[in-house]
């Protein structure tokens, strides 16, 4: 079959989604929709238009990235703009069949907004959205749009395009295209991917492998997932274009096996891909040859650095070994060896679709394109974003995430995930690219983005990220595996108040050596939390050394709670809540916490009336405060009419 | 070294590059890492986890230097040295880096770390004192609290991972140098550490107890529980197998205090294996003999090893008891004339102790009836070799196998037998993609390398070689120029070939044809294969011809002459080659030269001033039926322990009872001397100067590094003193030394023409050396075959002599275990290896265990026709089904009470390997159950 005829084949499938006389029904169904109930959508859908008789298309997409209002569900009516609902129930999706698909009323006030040209009263166009209307959606254009099973829907939509035109190329021009898109490999080092491609093509050896490392382990990461399952065949395609380019004949998806669903899809998508000939022996006649194996790893964070990662595909240990030799030179099974993120690839696809200097026109001089961030962390909305390179810090907690939570006072972020650095505020007009994120103390990463507002503790964060980074050292190499630890202790050590005076300047001196010193980038970049802490908050951590303050009031070893015996209104709630049974107090007496029973839970906290506000968190210095219950009436005033 | 000589060499040599360390000039090795250019322009570079032996790994980060033009610290020894490269690597970061990194591994190492530094001498703390770690600043750092058990499970180390920093030395020898994989790093973070599959106590693990690990260990958390610091080390050859395995004892106090294997040695590159790293508290152990023994007039041999050995013998004085052999012999040769008397010596013994030996028979005796063990091992090696090329020995050598691309291992447990030779091969097909066939009835662990497995049945050895050569000849992979100029007699052969097509063999063998024509192909078409075996071909009724099979392979396919191929028996014993080199065989003068030639005959004449026999003696398995006959009256053995080594042992037994005198020396009483008139107390390997012969023909130094115990002498000073009393003139020479006795085998040896103790310090010499000058020979038949043209044999394949029957239903097949050693005289009073492997078992299939109703462990009863014995059965899918194997090693169950003693015709070697046997639960009735099995 021509690939001409594949695609109109593709273009008529996808109409009778869009204009066809049925209507559609598409419900985000990626991992975070279905932890989100997205699956009992589902089935209420199903089970609805059963029951109604309702002739439907019924498909689960992928995550369109808006997660605070997940679960999502479109619905097309014939001759209808398709509109996004948010937060949808079992219960609300019944109700939308009936109100909208046998009644016709589109339920604005369910509706998050519309999808296409034509419009529908009361409801805003959903890329109008703050949340959307400054995102650059390139690799995640297709993310909650298309059927992710469905590879008609990704051809329809451009896809394999960049393949085809690819095939008409020679693969020093293929190469040479990506190398003038500015494509910057998306895993966190930013190293120009035309180049690296150029590297492994340049290799001497007949045998050669690409891989996409599908390895994402940061915490709060989920760009690699959401892109896997919403649009598989982005990936896919990047992947032939590039095993093209390079000459490889073989290819492998390294993807952790906590990521069931993105597995699925991918297996699936090969079989489509297979079955069109755009991937396997003689893709689309073209002579060139590639085939592409699935690797599932077992959720090992150096999996993600090239080296282990390739140690694992080989059934070995996952542990990294030093370089060189480079994988572009003996990378798996020796031979040479490209390896690009899942972001990466799936960029290389559109890049080749639309036009490197079209993908250069976004982006800054040095960092071309878009990113995809996991925005998540204390702000309004959280999800799965994409913005060119230069967008600012502010662009994008204020106006995509809407500001911090509670209206509270944005403190800092943490970009690159635990590899990554601690951000405060002054940052936040700075345009956002590889080299300023550097520059800065912190990386690029994957495009983990975590927003804290003035309730973290920059010190506790140090503490969990390294505490992350310590448990997934492989422990190969004594600086990251007994000098995260050390760092580990100390900080716990601080966090707990036993911090000594010189701690600071030891973790420091400890930083910087396993940066120097440990074999690979997991080490290197593990002390980046730490040292970027203490560069941009140092006092936060003086006040835990030196005055035993945790000035978030987050570190219970160093918090205390007392309760204001202004305030305290005697009404037992606290009393009776306490699991410790530190609390004294009775019938209209001023109540007092015994520190030493004190654990510290907070529920006091939680439960003491807000209208009385009497229990009060602090750290630091001790308020001087009754030892022992006295009466209400012995305060001076008397509140009778509180009774 | 001047820059200006620098730059000549780097003009002239294309494989040395130059490169600046601290403003140096130096030149390395094309391929050397940074650390190695360092290192060997004599430019410390402190390191933990670096081993030349090992792939760079680059995990303990004290080897890091700056490089210009590379970011950041650089772990050394993994980069590769490049021309023109810059480094430095004494900078500031450079010693910031260490030292913390260092201060890092005494804040986790478990026990007082700088006490340790002043006291002991182990790597970690020679590096820890070169950078010099200060207590105030590790007193900075939290110290671990995390504390693993220890674990002391194997009786001959201690892991303690809490003083363990991941090297992952250890790991990495056991995965590439000895390819046991019992251990790896487990776990993650600060909780990684080396574990065992499982986690699980060592002892419990795969672990081959080699000690590669604890030899590499630079911290102290793998340490041998007996080892003590040494005030000396002497370099000798291990005493257990062919192998030749050169290491260091360390003495002190007169007792080997610890073990190590030679870094320098060929055979064995500073491998040992279980037996040679743990095997030698024999050599003080209190039932070593001290002084001579007279039996007491009238206890009857029947009373064996469970008297006392005061109620059997009294110690005599070494005059007394020399004294009393001689006037014996002298009798016995006087009234019933030289051929009355028979002699067995000793693989177990030095070459000048053989060579003393068999002159004493040869020229003070005055018969050829001188023998050794060899005859039960590979006397058709030496019978088949000498037909087929001339030369019974192994054609090749261990250096060779480094070349090879094909190995056909057939009738072989090497990783047990041969361990380090089991290790070559694993390593060549782990790493070298080397290709491995393994033609064996058993399943063995070198069948889980295997390219192709034949596991063809047991005695069928010649119809799966002509089977394979079927296929060669038919698909025309013969090597045509090959058989033109080098061989004769094809054409007889091949019309025997034609008869095995692989349906035939197949229904012979057992093994699937498609098997067997894949096999030939992979042989046929391999640029260069060498066929190793050992007692599964030669311990045959047909041994002869399964040699003679494999020689034809090997000529049919051209694999012989030429580096990496070849013909490989692998010799059993340490000196069995050095043994049948020096004439310990009734045919043969030292070096092959035969008795029966009557200008070698005359040439011994002149040499020892003495007329000598030209009558070729008997054999070790002819000499029982000899002394029940009554032709045998005196039986003098040294080193050998046949009561529990020979076929049909009651048979065997009986001979010894009725022999009118038995001599024997010894280093303890084993089973064959509880039975002697007079027992002489002789030294051990390590008691004595000497040289062994290891099956690549190599002649190895072996020092004395220790004195014997009490009155012990070497075995060659026995023999000379019993000489000098009986001679009385024809044994004109006291020997002064080992070297002299050389001195006299190399006048009379061809082959070891040019061997001299001076020359053997550096890792020995290969035979032929036929004169002073001359460097050794690594592998035979370069030019032309010893006889000339190679010979192929037709032979045809006939079954063993005993098949299985409704009486004796299954096959006994009888070996070694890797942890023993022949008749357990030595072995077994090593510790360690009695302690790993206390008792023998009978390996039996699931199958058959199932059918007799047993469970692992139950007491059964093995009958064969000519004797029974009781012992506990493994159940093992190792064992095929229908066929039970047994070591040999246990004299409470002595394997050969029930093997056939049917010999080969030609070889006179008896048939181990196939016995048809009966089992039965011990506690039922064996009459009721016959029926049933």
């Amino acid at each position: 079959m021509l690939f001409a005829d594949i695609q109109k084949h593709a273009v008529a499938e996808w109409d009778k989604l869009r204009h066809g006389s049925i209507p559609g029904i598409l419900v985000g169904a990626g991992t975070c929709g279905r932890a989100a109930g997205a699956e009992a959508v589902l089935a209420a859908v199903r089970k609805e238009l059963k029951q109604r008789n309702i002739d439907a298309i019924v498909i689960e997409v992928g995550c369109i990235g808006l997660c605070y209002a997940e679960p999502l569900m479109d619905i097309i009516k014939p001759g209808r703009p398709r509109i996004c609902y948010k937060k949808v129930t079992p219960e609300i999706a019944a109700q939308l069949i009936e109100d909208y698909l046998v009644k016709d009323n589109p339920r604005p006030d369910l509706a998050l907004g519309t999808i296409g040209r034509n419009v529908v009263d009361g409801i805003p166009k959903l890329f109008e959205l703050p949340m959307l209307k400054s995102q650059v959606r390139i690799v995640l254009h297709n993310c909650g749009f298309i059927d992710p099973t469905n590879i008609d829907y990704y051809i329809a939509n451009g896809g394999y395009r960049g393949l085809v035109r690819t095939l008409d190329m020679k693969p020093e021009d293929v190469i040479e295209e990506i190398k003038r898109s500015g494509l910057r490999g998306r895993g966190g080092a930013g190293f120009p991917t035309g180049q690296k491609w150029e590297f492994c093509r340049k290799s001497p050896g007949r045998e050669k492998y690409i891989i996409c490392n599908a390895d994402e382990g940061d915490p709060g990461a989920f760009m690699n997932r959401s892109l896997l399952e919403g649009d598989p065949h982005s990936v896919l395609e990047g992947m032939i274009i590039g095993a093209y380019a390079i000459g490889a004949q073989e290819g492998y998806i390294y993807c952790r096996a906590e990521y069931p669903l993105a597995l699925e899809r991918l297996r699936i998508a090969l079989k489509q891909a297979e079955e069109y000939k755009l991937l396997g022996d003689n893709v689309l006649d073209s002579g060139f040859s590639f085939h592409v194996k699935i690797k599932e790893g077992a959720g090992a964070f150096v999996c993600g650095e090239e080296t282990a990662l390739m140690a694992s595909i080989e059934g070995k240990r996952g542990m990294p070994r030093s370089r060189p030799p480079f994988p572009a030179q003996s990378g798996l099974w020796g031979k040479p060896t490209n390896i690009n993120n899942v972001e990466t690839w799936a960029s290389a696809a559109v890049i080749m679709q639309k036009g490197a200097d079209w993908y250069a026109s976004y982006g800054t001089e040095h960092s071309k394109g878009t990113k995809t961030f996991s925005l998540a962390g204390k702000v309004v909305r959280t999800g799965l974003i994409e913005v060119p390179f230069g967008a600012t810090m502010r662009q994008i907690i204020c106006e995509i995430g809407g500001g911090i939570l509670e209206g509270k006072r944005f403190k800092a972020v943490q970009t690159g995930g635990p590899s990554g650095g601690c951000l405060p505020a002054d940052f936040v007009d700075v345009p956002i690219d590889y080299d300023s994120l550097t520059s800065a103390g912190s990386i690029m990463g994957s495009g983990g983005m975590i927003v804290m507002d003035e309730d973290t503790c920059v010190v506790d964060i140090a503490r969990f990220f390294l505490s992350f980074t310590q448990l997934e050292s492989c422990g190969k190499c004594i600086p990251c595996r007994w000098g995260t630890k050390q760092m580990l202790d100390i900080l716990e050590d601080i966090t707990n108040g036993k911090g000594r005076s010189g701690d600071i300047e030891l973790l420091q001196e400890l930083a910087q050596s396993v940066k120097d010193g440990s074999l690979c980038g997991l080490g290197q970049t593990a002390p980046n939390p730490v040292l970027t802490s203490i560069r941009y908050f140092r006092e936060e951590y003086e006040a835990h050394i030196e005055e035993k303050r945790c000035p978030a009031l987050v570190c219970n070893a160093l918090v205390s709670y007392y309760i204001d015996p202004e305030k305290c209104q005697g009404c037992m709630i606290c009393l009776r809540s306490c699991p410790a049974g530190a609390i004294k107090g009775g019938k209209r007496m001023v109540h007092v916490i015994d520190q030493g029973k004190c654990t510290k839970c907070g529920t006091c906290l939680n439960v003491c009336p807000p209208r009385f506000g009497a229990i009060v968190k602090t750290s630091g210095e001790q308020p001087a405060v009754p030892t022992e219950p006295t009466p209400i009436g012995n305060r001076g005033k008397t509140r009778g009419g509180q009774q | 070294m001047s820059s200006a000589s620098l730059g000549s060499i780097r003009e002239t040599r294309t494989d040395v590059i130059g490169l600046t360390i601290n403003g140096r000039q130096v030149v390395a090795k094309t391929g050397a890492t940074v650390l190695e250019a360092a290192l060997g322009a004599g430019i410390y570079i402190p390191t933990l986890c670096y081993d030349p032996d090992l792939k760079p790994y680059g995990a303990c980060r004290l080897c890091v230097v700056e490089i210009e033009g590379m970011r950041g610290l650089v772990s050394s020894c993994t980069t590769p040295a490049t021309e023109g490269m810059v480094v430095r690597t004494e900078t500031p970061n450079v010693k910031q880096s260490r030292r913390i990194t260092m201060e890092l591994i005494s804040a986790n190492y478990h026990g007082d770390f700088f006490a340790r530094a002043q006291n002991q001498d182990c790597e970690l703390l020679k590096v820890a004192r070169y950078l010099g770690i200060e207590q105030n600043r590790v007193d900075r750092l939290r110290k671990s609290t995390q504390l693993l058990p220890v674990d002391d499970s194997h009786p001959a180390f201690i892991r303690d991972l809490n003083k363990c920093i991941l090297c992952a030395k250890c790991v990495r020898a056991c995965h590439e140098i000895v390819c046991h994989d019992a251990i790896d790093i487990a776990f993650r973070g600060n909780s990684a550490r080396i574990a065992t599959f499982g986690d699980k106590p060592i002892v419990e693990s795969v672990c081959k107890s080699c000690g590669e690990c604890i030899a590499r260990c630079p911290t102290g958390a793998l340490v041998p529980k007996w080892e003590k610091l040494p005030a000396t080390e002497v370099e000798t050859i291990c005493p257990y197998c062919g192998v030749g395995c050169s290491l260091y004892l360390g003495i002190r106090d007169n007792k080997v205090v610890s073990v190590r294997g030679d870094p320098d040695g060929p055979a064995n590159r500073g491998s040992l294996c279980v037996k040679g790293r743990w095997g030698y508290d024999f050599l003080s152990h209190p039932e070593r003999l001290t002084t001579p023994l007279i039996r007491i007039p009238g206890v009857p041999r029947e009373a064996g090893q469970d008297s006392k050995v005061h109620e059997v013998f009294c110690e005599a004085s070494w005059d007394e008891a020399l004294e009393l052999a001689a006037k014996r012999l002298l009798e016995l040769k006087q009234n019933y004339g030289p051929d009355s008397i028979a002699a067995l010596s000793s693989a177990k013994c030095t070459n000048e102790d053989n060579y003393v030996m068999q002159k004493f028979v040869r020229a003070v005796l005055g018969t050829n009836n001188i023998d050794h063990c060899a005859r039960l091992c590979h006397a058709s090696s030496v019978v088949g070799g000498i037909a087929a090329f001339g030369q019974g020995a192994m054609s090749n050598s261990y250096s060779d196998f480094e070349k090879t691309e094909l190995f056909f291992v057939i009738g072989s447990n090497t990783t047990e037998c041969h361990p380090i030779i089991g290790s070559l091969i694993k390593r060549r097909v782990r790493f070298d993609n080397a290709k491995l066939i393994v033609a064996e009835p058993r399943s063995i662990e070198l069948g889980e390398y295997a390219t192709i497995i034949l596991p063809h049945k047991p005695g069928t050895d010649v119809a799966l070689l002509n089977g394979l050569m079927y296929v060669i000849i038919r698909d025309g992979l013969e090597d045509k120029k090959f058989i033109r100029e080098r061989t004769e007699g094809f054409e007889e052969m091949r019309q025997v070939i034609e008869k095995y097509a692989p349906e035939i063999v197949e229904a012979i063998t057992g093994v699937p044809k498609t098997d067997i024509e894949a096999a030939a192909r992979l042989f046929g078409k391999a640029k260069s294969a060498c066929i190793l075996y050992g007692m599964g071909i030669t311990q045959h009724t047909t041994g002869t011809d399964n040699v003679k099979s494999i020689a034809n392979l090997l000529l049919l396919t051209g694999n012989i002459g030429r580096e990496g191929t070849g013909f490989s028996p692998l010799r059993g014993q340490n000196n069995v080659q050095g043994a049948c080199d020096m004439g310990a065989l009734p045919n043969v003068y030292p070096g092959y030269q035969r008795v029966d030639d009557p200008a070698v005959k005359k040439k011994f004449e002149t040499a020892w001033g003495c007329q000598l026999s030209d009558r070729p003696g008997l054999a070790v398995t002819e000499i029982a039926d000899a002394i029940l006959k009554g032709d045998v009256k005196g039986l003098y053995v040294m080193g050998e322990n046949p009561l529990l080594s020979e076929p049909n042992l009651e048979h065997f037994r009986q001979a010894l009872e009725k022999v009118e005198l038995l001599v024997v020396q010894d280093i303890f009483l084993s089973e064959t001397a509880w039975l002697a008139d007079i027992v002489f107390p002789a030294a051990a390997f390590a008691e004595k100067d000497g040289t062994f012969t290891n099956t690549e023909r190599r002649v190895q130094r072996v020092r004395q590094a220790i004195l014997p115990p009490g009155e012990a002498k070497p075995d060659w000073e026995i023999i000379s003193a019993l000489a000098e009393r009986m001679g009385k003139g024809r044994w004109e020479r006291a020997y002064q030394s080992a070297s002299q006795i050389m001195e006299e085998i190399a006048s009379l040896t061809p082959i070891y023409g040019g061997i001299r103790f001076d020359r053997l310090d550096r890792g020995g010499l290969q035979w032929p050396c036929p004169d002073a000058s001359h460097p050794g020979t690594p592998f035979l038949y370069q030019d032309s075959f010893a006889r000339g043209r190679g010979k192929f044999h037709a032979v045809d394949y006939i079954p063993p002599a005993e098949s299985i029957s409704q009486k004796y239903p299954l096959v006994l097949t009888t070996g070694r275990i890797l942890e023993h050693w022949h008749t357990g005289t030595m072995s077994r009073r090593a510790n360690v290896l009695s302690e790993l492997r206390p008792s023998g078992a009978v390996g039996m299939h699931p199958s058959d265990a199932a059918r007799l109703g047993l469970v692992e462990g139950d007491s059964i009863i093995v009958t064969s026709k000519r004797g029974r014995l009781k012992a506990p059965v493994h159940i093992t899918e190792k064992s095929p089904p229908g066929i039970i194997f047994m070591p040999f090693h246990w004299r409470e169950a002595p394997a050969n009470i029930l093997t056939n003693d049917a010999l080969d015709p030609l070889a006179k070697i008896p048939e181990y390997k196939v016995s048809a046997v009966k089992v039965l639960p011990q506690k039922k009735k064996p009459r009721r159950r016959a029926a049933q099995s």
